[in-house]
This record gives C-alpha cells, sequence and structure tokens, in this order.
C-alpha cells in the first residue's frame, strides 16, 4: 500500500503545483453553473431540485475528463520520468490504481465545490436532499468511469493531444452505448444477447438511474468493475509496452 | 553482485544488446565505455529492471530482476540518461516522494534527506521548481534519487554529462567515497572519467563486449599508454 499511498500524493499535490488544477476547477464550475442556469433553466423550471444541474454532467464530463486524464501516463513517457517510477520498488498496478485514485480525488475535489448550488435550492425551497446526495453519488462513480477510460489510453501512448482525442471518443462511444446511434451500427448482423449487452453498458442509463435517486446495486456494480476492468487494462498496457 | 547472463535486447531487426554476460562484485566501480549507440543505455535499464531482455537474465543480489523485480529493485539506486524527475515538483517535495515510495521508515526519511541533501549541496535550491533549475543541479537531484535508501548496487547513466569542471570532480569524488562498499556501474563516453573513478571497464560497441580490463591493463595495450587510443582502435575497427 505504501507505494499506491506514496504515488497518490505526489499526483495528487502536482495538479496544485500546475495551473491544471484552478483552471480545471474554474472551468468546470463556469460552465456546470452556465448550463444549469441557462440551458437547463433552472428558475423557469419552477422545482427546487438539481436536476438540471446534473443532466448536464456526463457532457462536461466528457470533455473535461479527457483534458485530466491524458496526461497521466502520456506525461511520464514523453518526460522519460516514467523510467524513475518504474525502477521504483512498487508494483505496476499500484502506480495504477495510485494515479488513478489522485485524479478521481481531484474530481471529488471540483464536484464537491457545487455546494452553493445544493444550498440554494435549499433556500429556495425544499428539495428532496436524499435525491440530491444520490445524484451527487452516481456523477462522482461516472467521473471515476470516464477516468479510468481516460488513464488507460493515456498509458497507450507519449503523445497528450491523442490520448485526449482518443479518450473523448472513447467515453462517447461508452456515454451513448444504449442509443439508437451506436446501437444501429450492430443491429442487423449482432445476436440480440451482444446488443443488449453493448447497450447495458452505456454511462448514461446508470447515471439517469442512480440521478433519480435510486441507488441500485447493479448500477453501483456496473461502475465498480468498468473501473475495474480498465485499470487492470490499464496495468497490462504497461507492462506491454515495457518491450519496446 | 550483478550477474548478467546472455542479456540479448532486439528492437525489431536490429539487436541493441547481443549476448551480454559479465559479473560486478562488491567493491567494483566499472565503466561502461561505447561510441554511442553501442548498447550501454539499452544495458543499464535492463539491469535497473525498465525493460525486459529478449533473452537472458540479470540477477541483482541473487534476485532476477523480472521475476523478482521488487526485491531487486529495492537493492538498487538507477539515475536513468537524462536525470528525468517531475519538473512541477521541488527537489524537497520529490526527494521526499522518492523516499516515500522507496519505503523508508517515516521516522528515519527526514535525517536521511537531510543528509543526502548535505552530500549533494541542494540546500540552496530545495524549494525551487525543479524545471527552474540549471543542468548542474537536475542531475544532482537525479543522483540524490538514486542515493537515498542508500542501495547495494548503482546504476549511473552518464552522471556527470552537463556539469562543469567543479561538479565533475565533486561528484566523482562522491562515487569514489561510497564505491568501498557498492557495486557501481557508470556509463561515459568521457575517458578521462573512467581513469578517475572506475577500477574496472568494459569497452562494448554493437551489444557485444569488446574489452573487460582495468584501466590501467587497456591504457597498456598501446604504446603511447592512452585510453582514447585503446578506445579508437577496438571500437574503430568494431565500427569499420
Amino acid at each position: 500500500m505504501n507505494g499506491v499511498v506514496a504515488v497518490m500524493k505526489r499526483e495528487l499535490a502536482s495538479y496544485f503545483a500546475t495551473p491544471i488544477a484552478y483552471v480545471f476547477i474554474v472551468i468546470f464550475l463556469v460552465l456546470a453553473s452556465v448550463f444549469t442556469f441557462y440551458l437547463g433553466n433552472f428558475y423557469e423550471r419552477g422545482q427546487a431540485d438539481l436536476a438540471a444541474f446534473f443532466t448536464f454532467h456526463p457532457w462536461l464530463y466528457l470533455f473535461l475528463v479527457p483534458a485530466l486524464s491524458m496526461r497521466l501516463w502520456a506525461e511520464e513517457r514523453k518526460s522519460g520520468s516514467i523510467e524513475l517510477l518504474m525502477t521504483l520498488p512498487i508494483e505496476v498496478w499500484q502506480a495504477v490504481v495510485g494515479k488513478f485514485l489522485a485524479a478521481w480525488i481531484f474530481t471529488g475535489i471540483a464536484i464537491a465545490l457545487t455546494f452553493p448550488l445544493w444550498i440554494t435550492v435549499n433556500y429556495l425551497g425544499s428539495p428532496d436532499n436524499g435525491v440530491i446526495f444520490a445524484a451527487y453519488i452516481g456523477s462522482f462513480l461516472m467521473a471515476g468511469g470516464f477516468l479510468a477510460v481516460g488513464a488507460c489510453i493515456s498509458a497507450t501512448t507519449k503523445n497528450q493531444v491523442i490520448a485526449f482525442i482518443l479518450s473523448v471518443v472513447a467515453c462517447f462511444l461508452l456515454l451513448l452505448a444504449g442509443f439508437d446511434l451506436v446501437l444501429n451500427f450492430f443491429s442487423g448482423w449482432t445476436p440480440q444477447a451482444l446488443l443488449d449487452a453493448i447497450a447495458s453498458l452505456s454511462f448514461l442509463t446508470h447515471f439517469t438511474n442512480i440521478s433519480k435517486g435510486v441507488i441500485d446495486l447493479r448500477d453501483l456494480v456496473y461502475f465498480a468493475l468498468l473501473i475495474g476492468v480498465c485499470l487492470y487494462a490499464n496495468t497490462i498496457v504497461l507492462h506491454l509496452k515495457k518491450a519496446d | 553482485m550483478i550477474d548478467c547472463q546472455g542479456l540479448t535486447k532486439q528492437y525489431g531487426r536490429l539487436r541493441a544488446v547481443d549476448d551480454l554476460s559479465f559479473r560486478v562484485q562488491p567493491g567494483e566501480v566499472l565503466g561502461f565505455l561505447g561510441p554511442n549507440g553501442a548498447g550501454k543505455t539499452t544495458t543499464m535499464r535492463i539491469v535497473a529492471g525498465f525493460l525486459p531482455a529478449t533473452e537472458g537474465r540479470v540477477l541483482v543480489c541473487g534476485f532476477d530482476v523480472e521475476a523478482q523485480a521488487t526485491d531487486a529493485k529495492r537493492r538498487i539506486g538507477y539515475l536513468p540518461e537524462g536525470a528525468p524527475s517531475y519538473p512541477e515538483m521541488t527537489p524537497r517535495s520529490f526527494l521526499a516522494f522518492v523516499a516515500e515510495a522507496r519505503g523508508i521508515a517515516p521516522d528515519k526519511r527526514r535525517a536521511r534527506l537531510e543528509e543526502v541533501f548535505h552530500l549533494l549541496h541542494l540546500e540552496k535550491v530545495l524549494d525551487q521548481t525543479i524545471d527552474t533549475l540549471s543542468k548542474g543541479y537536475k542531475r544532482r537531484v537525479g543522483l540524490a534519487q538514486a542515493i537515498v535508501h542508500d542501495p547495494e548496487v548503482l546504476i549511473l547513466d552518464e552522471p556527470t554529462d552537463g556539469l562543469d569542471p567543479n561538479q565533475k570532480h565533486e561528484v566523482r569524488e562522491l562515487i569514489g567515497r561510497m564505491a568501498k562498499d557498492k557495486i557501481i556501474v557508470i556509463s561515459t563516453h568521457m575517458l578521462e572519467e573512467v581513469e578517475a573513478v572506475c577500477n574496472r571497464a568494459i569497452i562494448i560497441a554493437h551489444g557485444k563486449i569488446l574489452a573487460d580490463d582495468t584501466p590501467k591493463g587497456l591504457a597498456a595495450r598501446v604504446p603511447s599508454k592512452r585510453l582514447d587510443e585503446v578506445f579508437r582502435s577496438i571500437t574503430g575497427g568494431a565500427a569499420a
């Protein structure tokens, strides 16, 4: 565990040692508010809840989270510091988990800083705070899913731009896996069972479930599995890339 | 002891390291010499456990660097080529990270770090970010990172590259002081460095060992007794 904690602390500190942390948090908060009030018609809805706020989270994450995850491994490769990291007496998976946790905690901080909105709806009316809490959990889990996908892709390249673009595309497909846009591509030539499986991969379906206030075990398992599989793949990629 | 047995590294069609075998004992300071592209860095990366060998294996203090990677890496201090680090960190936070990742007990960490800062004269720049440091300081931060856990084996890829003559002298002194009970392998293309710090030199080219001797023994091979002439006569033939 020593390795996980050391890597996590270093990584988290480096967000705040560079402008990344501040730029990310400011942009996230500004965009989240703009979407909520202008696109989400927060006031016009006349309801004291945060549905207008959470609806836009998946789309915010689609661009912001890959911007955070793209550097996780690509930067280490580019600067050569990966040589240092990989010759420390820690296992590769410990470095993978440490880096992922740092990025996840960081997004957690950004999400937590939206608390004034929560206070605002409580001031304006009497919302169901259980639902809002569940939606926060769902949003945090979804950010973890996006991050794990992005971290894995970042490990395949030393070019951050490539990591960013591939991550956005991968996350976009996962986001919309349950929608016709993606499903039409598969329907007709794939068996129904596989089609259902692809549809069940959708971020959006699972997130929507949770954000309605229903924390279903299946949705939790989905995100846990997604993160687990991606981090496992991340470790494998690092092992495979070692040889060249 | 470092025990390399038949190391081979194949990059596509290029054979960077070709069936290399050698042993290094405690007390030895081995200079790895060779023209650019000879396979020095590749060999060091394999010994440090960063690159897997295509064939052959390396034992460090009895541990296989691939199969028992963590045990082997605990005993190795490694300065990679170009001394990479995390530019946004300060030497203080960077070395604290390395000390923690290397499992130095929290109560001993502070004293050990102070000792290392002092050994490498880093006190003045401890709280400056690494990307603002001169090349010489960056190299010394890299060296500090390699010795922080007082390893049995030190692998230093061009440790004095980019240093001014005074700094070179200091680093060589430091290596000399640590040499007694450690195994030190350094790569260099500065021949005077081999004469100054090494008690054994291996000359490689095209991934093969061409000579393995003491610096004096090597120099004795030519009438002028000059190491650069030996180097040219040995590696010049291989390049042709």
